[in-house]
């Protein structure tokens, strides 16, 4: 990718503590490289951001893929001044990834892109369980059905969001499947009996 | 609410007078519509024959494919990827397998890449004549449906050859192909592009003058560049709408930089700008795969990857240009067999948004020639 040609196994420098790289697998057949780490990310827009919002936003780089590590007080200005001013259009996606065993269980992710500068953006945002996110829909119009299967799925809720109710699952579904401690097996019984009338068989 | 049995508000809308207005009507349509391409439900909303606006109601496919991919690692989760885009499998188990190999930190051998450009062509050229077949059928000219279903075998014999399956293929292995190319291989797919060049102007001969053709799709369905990058819109409708944007050129993955091809754009952004950008990316798909068969290197056709696979901790965004769009692929890694999390952006389902914004003002036929021409295929817009 084209965003900055940065060799994936930089040395691993100033990071704090960043999650221990994995373990290597026990008998390594072949010595593989070390497991590489983000590392801070060094351009024109990472200085720009720092110097705005100083400690509520981290610019780093992954295998050549960067990211922000937002907090959520500056999220919406961040997310206002990148489609804004840095031309970030396109909202590729929202998504986001659940971390049960922390204290803001939520990871919120904004895949973006830029048509004049090729060029993509994530930016990451930690929530509380039951914390509403802010909506990005009156920037990027596409995160309607991105923020509702998010919704649907994890149960965040967007604050702002024109129409938020379930999209992939019925209406009155329980629970949110792609939470972790709902199960692969776990079904919504309930659901199934009342509206299928059949025994889930799970 | 860490309850996942914690019954979770349904929000109902307040009730719309407006549904008693006599100048109103709602009209459902689907899931069971021939012409809606599977199982989607539009709730339309019109005044006489014109489309006010509608309503999308999907997840009638929904197999949690997300989550089923939590449970599975990352080798076992390659051929779900097929069920998703499943008439352009090929696609999206290159998608998939790529974004594994950034994570690994790994890259497919040459050769490897040449095979997967080859295949991944045909399947596009494949899902677009399943295209064209099905979206004229709907508008109402049948002809065209048994040329390409006809054509497209040809396309699926190959697939068959060399991996024993015609429409979920999973064809590709992390880390390249798990299968040499058959012997005749390379003729075969030079006998097919043979055999196909003269078809696209067979299909072109029925439809690209057709006065009704043309009648029902152009103007029909119109969507400027700039609102089709606001809903995120991607692929052919993108480019037809003028703006010249290719996953494969704009950020190249597999071997596309090696290769010459062009990047067709409509002006107008309607049906017919749509139905010729895919008409012509058939043609420079069929450039691609001459280039590709004519180029094909010798060697490995697979990585030094460890038989288990254990990306270290990290993410990634790996994105494609499938048939239908931008498909990306955002996984995150705990270091473990398993995937943490796996995210599907599916062109289908970011492209399907845009159906209320180009039917509104126009009338009820239209909306099926809309649908046809978004090209979508719902097992991807639920997965």
């Amino acid at each position: 990718m084209p965003e900055d040609p940065k060799p994936p196994d930089a040395p691993q420098s100033a990071q704090p503590a960043e999650p221990k790289p994995a373990a290597p697998a026990k008998p390594t057949p072949a010595a593989k490289p070390a497991a590489p780490v983000p590392v801070p990310w060094e351009s024109p827009l990472a200085a720009r951001l720092k110097e705005q919002f100083v400690s509520g936003v981290e610019p780093l780089t992954y295998l050549g893929q960067n990211y922000l590590q937002v907090d959520s007080v500056s999220l919406v200005p961040i997310l206002q001044l990148l489609r804004d001013e840095q031309q970030f259009d396109y909202c590729v996606d929202i998504t986001a990834v659940h971390y049960p065993k922390r204290e803001r269980p939520f990871d919120l992710i904004w895949i973006l892109y830029s048509f004049p500068h090729n060029q993509r953006l994530r930016v990451r945002a930690q929530f509380a369980d039951g914390e509403s996110a802010p909506t990005a829909v009156n920037l990027w119009p596409t995160a309607n059905w991105l923020e509702r299967e998010v919704f649907d799925m994890f149960g965040i809720r967007f604050e702002g969001h024109p129409d938020l109710k379930r999209i992939l699952l019925p209406d009155g579904w329980k629970g949110h499947p792609l939470r972790k401690d709902y199960g692969i097996l776990q079904q919504d019984q309930e659901w199934v009996q009342i509206n299928l009338g059949i025994e889930s068989g799970q | 609410m860490n309850d996942p049995n914690a019954i979770t508000p349904v929000q109902n809308p307040p009730e719309e007078k407006t549904f008693l207005d006599a100048s109103e009507l709602v009209i459902n349509m689907g899931p069971q519509h021939p012409a809606t391409h599977g199982v989607l439900r539009v709730i339309l909303k019109l005044d006489g024959e014109k489309v006010l606006g509608l309503e999308c109601v999907i997840g009638y496919l929904h197999r949690g494919v997300e989550k089923i991919a939590e449970n599975r690692t990352y080798t076992m989760f390659n051929p779900y990827v097929d069920r998703m885009d499943y008439v352009a499998a090929v696609s999206n188990g290159l998608g998939y397998c790529e974004a594994v190999e950034k994570l690994l930190n790994a890259e497919a051998p040459p050769r490897a890449k040449y095979i997967r450009v080859i295949l991944t062509e045909l399947n596009r050229i494949a899902s677009h004549q399943l295209w064209l077949g099905t979206h004229a059928l709907d508008i109402g000219a049948m002809t065209p449906l048994f040329y390409t279903f006809r054509d497209r075998e040809e396309i699926l014999k190959i697939f068959e050859k060399y991996c024993g399956a015609r429409l979920t293929t999973h064809a590709f292995r992390i880390g390249g192909c798990q299968y040499e190319t058959y012997d005749g291989f390379e003729q075969d797919v030079r006998n097919f592009l043979d055999f196909f060049a003269p078809k696209i102007s067979e299909y072109e001969e029925l439809l690209t003058t057709n006065r009704i053709w043309v009648r029902r799709t152009k103007n029909v369905g119109v969507i400027s560049g700039k609102d089709c990058i606001a809903l995120g819109v991607t692929g052919p409708v993108l480019r037809a709408s003028g703006v010249k944007w290719d996953l494969r050129k704009a950020q190249p993955y597999a071997a596309y930089k090696d290769f010459d091809f062009d990047i067709p754009v409509g002006e107008n952004g309607d049906t017919y700008d749509r139905y010729l950008v895919r008409m012509e990316e058939m043609r420079q798909s069929m450039r691609i795969i001459r280039q590709a068969v004519d180029g094909l290197p010798e060697g490995p056709i697979m990585a030094k990857i460890p038989k288990v696979l254990k990306p270290p901790v990290g993410e990634i965004y790996h994105s494609i240009e499938a048939p239908k769009g931008e498909l990306g692929y955002f996984i995150v890694s705990d270091g473990s067999t398993q995937p943490y999390r796996i995210r599907v952006r599916p062109p289908s389902f970011v492209n399907l948004q845009a159906l209320d914004v180009m039917c509104r003002g126009a009338l009820v036929a239209d909306v099926i020639a809309v649908i046809g021409t978004l090209d979508i295929v719902l097992g991807e817009v639920d997965r």
